[in-house]
């Protein structure tokens, strides 16, 4: 077993009245190891990060922290520290004895508290804050105080469930910032949770993808993104066109009526497989020049780029180009050879990646994170 | 402030007026007995004539405090662990807790007499069982008891509705940073229940005090109170003055304990009284 372990969660099973939540996970987190729990609501990811904290039993499996079996220890034994998701800070107590209040437990000195307030207070960048009322605070405020209180204890693990969830986008920005910054001061592990890729993308040295009680993929930032192991992850980490596709050789797949070159192989002749082209891959040329012809269906202007929605042959693709085009143009496609990723069929397969209900999708996807979140 | 609509004028005209006619005038009236004599003239003399009901004062004080430190010491206990018991449960209990509360508290109070009577139900089974013959009507003991047994649920709801409405998350939070069960009780659950420890307490330690049925029945008449004081006072016209007085002075006292309550809290919640 690799020394550098600092978390091993074997086998993993947890249901919540007859409903499966956890199937079987498997993870190892490493010390001072960015980890981030990424998928969509219900998928489990909270329910994981609870169970290392403590504050659930798994069914099935068991947890190591330091190599040591610590299923049936009680959270307030255990040596990890939890951001909750609405903070939860105490509302009888200042900013100060918030964040006091592990240290008195530990019944630490008087001088040694104020000192270890003081300085996780210049850390969060809430210096003079001391004696306000937790409830006078903004979101953002609360949240570092959150965060001082789990990290004043100098705790071997920090959970952070969600954290910035309820922050307004510029500060959550600022905060992810801060928080990458945090972790490298204070060489803490963090086992991040959240259900927004960006973030996960931005912040972690590890992500790990979970959907419906199962780990999709392990891998860090820029391997998830560019080599998703099945329809689920390339469509939940950034956007992308999933095509099915065939397989003819090594290199050579079809798609959309068409013969590419490709850079991945190792599939069987003629395996039918589920092919992701992301949209910033595409270029937009002249209806001669192109490898494949679309009708712009839609045409979205998003800053940097427009976002454009193509039917080629039934399917939309969204592709993301810096020249304008107009709705109603037939354009040419032009794709490079490296941007096709070609992955095996799988259970999500034919479920994502198309964009004709492009909104619709969306729609359906953050209420329902709303909807689990609140429970 | 905002302006108040014509509309919540209207709403609130009802109550103000029976707060007029049935709180604040009879306050008045107090106010004007307390502080005359028969012709109708101003003084202290009834005021400073107290002293001599200095024992009464300090004897209901006394029964009242008793009273309400048991109620906290059996309600505490009970609604916390209603808050923690299935649901099912906990409905059973709260239902068993409000019965007695439907039922009027002199009605109760007879029934509690009845027991406790010399060959009453209870000692009637002490003698039976071997013990010697106890008389329970007429002690100090059967007056608190009685204090409790009236007054208890109203201890314990208001204390079971703020444990109830605690977030689990605190609980979460505390054992996450190192509190076992007890240390999360002392640090965070009492703390955040404080609000419903003060209703309590003000709900039992208010009739307490002013109580005169319990003493006369279950004191059989032997322990003079506060509110049997005042009651006899006013039996008898020439004496109004003085069972006026009394109840002004038993108002601040009140007002004095209500206070110094509200000062330990210290939650900065409102507190409802």
């Amino acid at each position: 077993m690799n020394k550098n372990v600092l978390i091993r969660l074997n086998g993993i099973s947890k249901s919540f009245d007859g409903e499966t939540v956890l199937d079987h996970i498997n993870l190892e987190i490493h010390n001072k190891e960015f980890i981030t729990l990424l998928g969509p609501s219900g998928c489990g990811k909270t329910t994981t990060l609870r169970i290392i904290g403590g504050f659930e039993t798994p069914d099935e499996g068991d947890v190591f922290f330091d190599g040591k079996r610590i299923n049936d220890i009680p959270p307030y034994q255990r040596q990890v520290n939890t951001v909750f998701q609405r903070y939860a800070l105490f509302p009888h107590l200042n900013v100060f004895d918030n964040i006091a209040f592990g240290l008195r437990i530990q019944k630490c000195s008087d001088a040694q508290i104020k000192e270890k307030v003081k300085e996780m207070l210049a850390l969060v960048n809430l210096r003079g804050f001391e004696r306000r009322k937790v409830n006078t605070l903004s979101g953002g405020q609360q949240q570092r105080v959150a965060i001082a209180r789990a990290l004043v204890n100098q705790p071997k693990v920090l959970l952070l469930d969600e954290p910035l969830a309820a922050l307004d986008l510029k500060l959550r920005k600022d905060m992810q910032n801060e928080l990458k910054n945090i972790q490298h001061q204070t060489g803490i592990t963090f086992i991040y949770v959240t259900h927004d890729q960006e973030e996960a993308l931005s912040m972690s040295d590890t992500v790990v993808v979970m959907a419906h009680g199962k780990i999709q993929q392990i891998g860090t930032p820029t391997d998830i993104y560019n080599e998703p192991i099945n329809a689920f992850v390339a469509d939940f980490i950034g956007e992308s066109n999933i095509v099915d596709g065939v397989m003819l050789a090594d290199y050579r797949v079809k798609l959309a009526g068409h013969t590419f070159d490709c850079v991945d192989g190792g599939f069987d002749t003629n395996e039918p497989v589920d092919v992701v082209i992301r949209p910033e891959d595409v270029d937009v040329v002249s209806k001669e020049k192109g490898m494949l012809c679309g009708l712009v269906t839609g045409v979205t202007f998003k800053g940097v780029h427009y976002e454009i929605i193509v039917d080629v042959e039934g399917f939309k693709w969204m592709i993301q180009t810096t020249d304008f085009v107009a709705e109603g143009e037939t354009i040419g496609l032009s794709i490079d050879p490296d941007a096709f990723h070609i992955m095996k069929k799988s259970e999500f397969s034919g479920m994502f990646g198309d964009y004709s209900s492009f909104s619709d999708e969306l729609d359906k996807l953050s209420d329902a994170t709303e909807e689990i979140d609140e429970e | 402030m905002k302006k108040k609509s014509f509309f919540e004028h209207i709403a609130t005209a009802p109550y103000v007026f029976w707060a007029s006619i049935f709180i604040v005038g009879p306050l008045l009236v107090v106010l004007y007995f307390a502080f005359t004599d028969q012709e109708g003239k101003f003084t202290f003399e009834n005021i400073l004539s107290l002293s001599s009901y200095s024992h009464t004062f300090i004897m209901s004080l006394g029964f009242a405090l008793i009273a309400t430190v048991i109620c906290l010491l059996i309600g505490y206990p009970l609604a916390y662990c209603m808050s923690r018991m299935s649901e099912r449960t906990r409905n059973v209990l709260t239902v068993l807790l409000m019965l007695p509360m439907w039922i009027s508290l002199l009605i109760r109070t007879y029934s509690l007499m009845a027991l406790l009577d010399n060959g009453g139900l209870v000692s009637g089974l002490l003698t039976r069982l071997g013990f010697e013959k106890l008389t329970f009507i007429g002690t100090e003991g059967a007056v608190i008891l009685g204090m409790i047994y009236d007054f208890l649920p109203y201890m314990v709801l208001p204390i079971f509705t703020s444990m109830n409405k605690l977030d689990v998350r605190y609980l979460e939070a505390a054992a996450d940073l190192g509190c076992n069960n007890r240390k999360t009780l002392w640090r965070v659950i009492l703390p955040l229940t404080m609000p419903g420890v003060i209703s309590g307490i003000t709900m039992v330690f208010v009739p307490s005090i002013s109580t005169f049925y319990i003493s006369q029945k279950l004191g059989g008449g032997v322990f003079d109170l506060l509110g049997d004081t005042i009651e006899r006072q006013f039996q008898n016209a020439v004496t109004y003055h003085t069972g006026a007085a009394i109840s002004l002075v038993m108002m601040i006292l009140i007002l004095i304990s209500l206070a110094i309550m509200n000062k330990f809290s210290d939650s900065g919640e409102d507190i409802i009284v």
